[in-house]
């Protein structure tokens, strides 16, 4: 099976105190971040790998990986990152990350699957920097390909994907036909989230993403990394969304002590008005 | 006025622009695995005496054993990844550093470097995927700083030795597959000492386990007992006579702790950083107290400075050009600066510096044999002091 991940660095949410907006609010000064992958990028890279594997011998692959991201030249850090933990190749499209919005990368990533023909597209249910949660659905659309968003288990089958996606109350499973666009949430890395055909139904995962070897981070620069330009991919780089403002959350207010419970019961009555 | 958000060590020295994407990555890899792997059990691992077996194959496919060493199924990786990679182990825990460094540094490397070629094949892959795990049997009860003066001998009988002698103080001895035994051979003296693999199975070779330390707790310490062990002639180390071949893995593994005491002085000092900023006594924060931020500063200033000392030197020994002495300058540094700033920690968090809910204290614990083992620090002082003046005051 082949598999297109898709990937974004977004700024390092650990350190989500670091991001400043200037008075003017126009933009989301940049300067100084660190940059981590998408949690939920690296989520989808860990399935495709598990998709790709019998889960017991991790260096026989059964298929191909391939990595895309999009931006300037620094995002390849992100991509030899997921090479070294086994993606097979790389590809960077070349763009400045604030001239793309949801639609053009979907549009692009149309283009690229064209030229690509894998026959999953996986990645985050969204990036946890804009919380967009658009690409993965205009992809689908553009590609006129069966979808299924929020993925908390992936099991393969012949010719398809049985996706579990959890919704309020309970699991609600879809069985999508190859090619498709899948999207997954955090529970895809748990041990018991994804089978290949191949994985024994017994096997269980350490929870989360694998660790690269080291030995494989330093191989990571022999695997293949190309660049291509977004004009390639889509000539038309109009951008739909345009953002009007931005503001820091207002510093939350200290809080209360109360003495007693009677004393809380009667605030949330009479003060806050939940009771 | 909302207090800013501190500044970090890494940024401090900003160390980052210093190394290359793989090492930074290599860096960022195992300070992952630490976090997610090892710190949730660290402290019950310490309490109860343990050490964490089950992770020891995921050690292996990481790479990190022997991760230094080139061919025979071995990472290959410079000096700099290579101290990276130790800081952010010890970062978790001293113990589990050591395992790492006995089994590269003591066991797979005076195989890798004096070993014969079948030796090499024999072993080397096999070590490197923790099949065999290793320790080095040097010190002796009335032998510690003075290996000289051992007492074990190895006796040649027709195509065997016969080996007898006690080993004190062996990391990893009570899990291990194979120890490399250095022994005096026949009536010989310290010129004589020969490098042995004996195998675990041989009669008497037993490895007792050092019970009651309360320092490395979560390392298996052990001593390694020889009662007329015979060991085929084919286990020698052929390439090296002397104490030369022991102290030659010294060097070597001295090397890798300068760099993973750093990491337990980064946990301290984080662990300390995120403490004072939190308690508040007298009305405030005490890291808004000057006598508090005297203590923080000495130990950001120490580890900094511990840093770049490692980094230098790191750089020296991947261009093939380190001394012993200087690897006893940046042994002695940098494990007396974590040893203070995590005494400085301990008193920082006041109470709660003993508790093991803190890493604090078992980093200060696991730092008193870091201070003593892989040469102590007074003998490092002595090195130097020879170097130094051109006298020897051993």
């Amino acid at each position: 099976m082949k598999i297109l991940v898709a990937l974004k660095r977004v700024a390092d949410p650990d350190n989500a105190n670091k991001v400043k907006i200037p008075a003017s609010g126009e933009k989301i000064d940049t300067t100084g971040l660190e940059w981590k992958p998408n949690p939920f990028d690296e989520y989808a890279l860990e399935a495709a790998l598990r998709l790709t594997e019998n889960g017991t011998q991790p260096k026989v692959r059964a298929g191909e990986v391939v990595v895309v991201t999009f931006g300037p030249k620094e995002t390849e850090t992100t991509l030899r990152a997921a090479l070294a933990t086994g993606a097979d190749r790389a590809i960077r499209v070349d763009a400045s990350d604030d001239k793309l919005d949801g639609d053009l990368v979907a549009r692009a990533l149309k283009a690229l699957v064209e030229k690509e023909k894998p026959d999953v597209v996986l990645m985050g249910k969204q990036a946890v920097d804009g919380d967009s949660n658009q690409v993965g659905q205009i992809l689908a659309e553009l590609l006129d390909w069966p979808m299924a968003t929020f993925a908390a288990t992936i099991r393969e089958e012949a010719g398809a994907l049985l996706v579990g996606r959890e919704v309020d109350g309970g699991v609600s499973t879809l069985r999508v036909k190859l090619p498709a666009v899948v999207t997954v949430d955090l529970r895809i890395v748990a041990p018991t989230s994804v089978y290949s055909t191949k994985t024994p139904s017994t096997h269980k995962y350490n929870d989360g993403v694998r660790f690269a070897a080291l030995p494989a981070i330093m191989a990571a620069k022999k695997k293949p990394l190309v660049e291509v330009k977004l004009a390639d991919l889509a000539p038309d780089q109009a951008l739909k969304v345009s953002y009007h403002g931005f503001a820091a959350p207002p510093a939350r207010k200290a809080g209360i002590k109360v003495k007693d419970v009677s004393e809380l019961v009667s605030k949330l009555k009479n003060e806050a008005k939940v009771l | 006025m909302t207090p800013q958000e501190p500044l970090s060590l890494d940024a401090l020295t900003a160390i980052d622009g210093l190394l290359t994407d793989e090492e930074r990555l290599i860096r960022d890899t195992v300070r992952r695995f630490v976090r997610e792997r090892y710190l949730p059990r660290a402290a019950e691992l310490f309490a109860k005496e343990q050490f964490a077996v089950d992770l020891i194959p995921e050690i292996a496919a990481m790479g990190l054993l022997g991760a230094s060493l080139k061919g025979y199924g071995c990472a290959g990786m410079n000096a700099v990844s290579y101290g990276l990679a130790l800081a952010e182990l010890e970062y978790g825990d001293s113990g589990l550093r050591s395992f790492v460094s006995v089994q590269g540094s003591l066991a797979m490397y005076p195989i890798w470097r004096f070993g014969s070629e079948e030796q090499k094949n024999k072993y080397l892959p096999k070590m490197a995927a923790a099949e065999l795990i290793g320790c080095f049997g040097l010190t002796e009860p009335d032998a510690g700083s003075d290996p000289g003066s051992m007492k074990t001998r190895a006796r040649l009988d027709g195509d065997s030795y016969v080996l007898t002698g006690t080993k004190m103080w062996i990391t990893s001895a009570p899990i291990c597959d194979l120890a490399v035994v250095w022994a005096k051979v026949d009536d010989g003296d310290a010129s004589s000492i020969r490098g042995f693999i004996v195998e675990r199975g041989t009669k008497g070779f037993e490895t007792p386990t050092i019970h009651g330390k309360m320092s490395l707790r979560a390392s298996p310490t052990g001593e390694i007992v020889l009662n007329e062990a015979r060991v085929p002639k084919e286990n020698v180390l052929p390439g090296v006579v002397g104490l030369k071949g022991p102290l030659s893995c010294l060097t070597q593994a001295r090397f890798g702790i300068s760099w993973g005491a750093l990491g337990a002085a980064r946990a301290c000092y984080e662990a300390a950083v995120a403490y004072t900023r939190e308690r508040v006594q007298f009305g405030k924060p005490v890291a808004g107290k000057q006598l508090v931020q005297e203590q923080i500063v000495e130990m950001a200033m120490d580890i900094a400075k511990g840093q770049i000392l490692a980094l230098h030197y790191g750089r020296l020994k991947d261009a093939g050009s380190i001394t012993p002495v200087q690897v006893s300058f940046c042994k002695k540094n940098n494990v007396g600066l974590a040893l203070r700033a995590a005494r400085k920690a301990r008193g920082l968090l006041g109470g709660n510096g003993i508790l093991l809910d803190y890493p604090v204290i078992r980093h200060a614990l696991n730092l008193e044999s870091v201070y003593t083992y892989e040469g102590t620090d007074e003998v490092h002082t002595l090195i130097l002091g020879n170097a130094l003046t051109g006298h020897n005051a051993f």
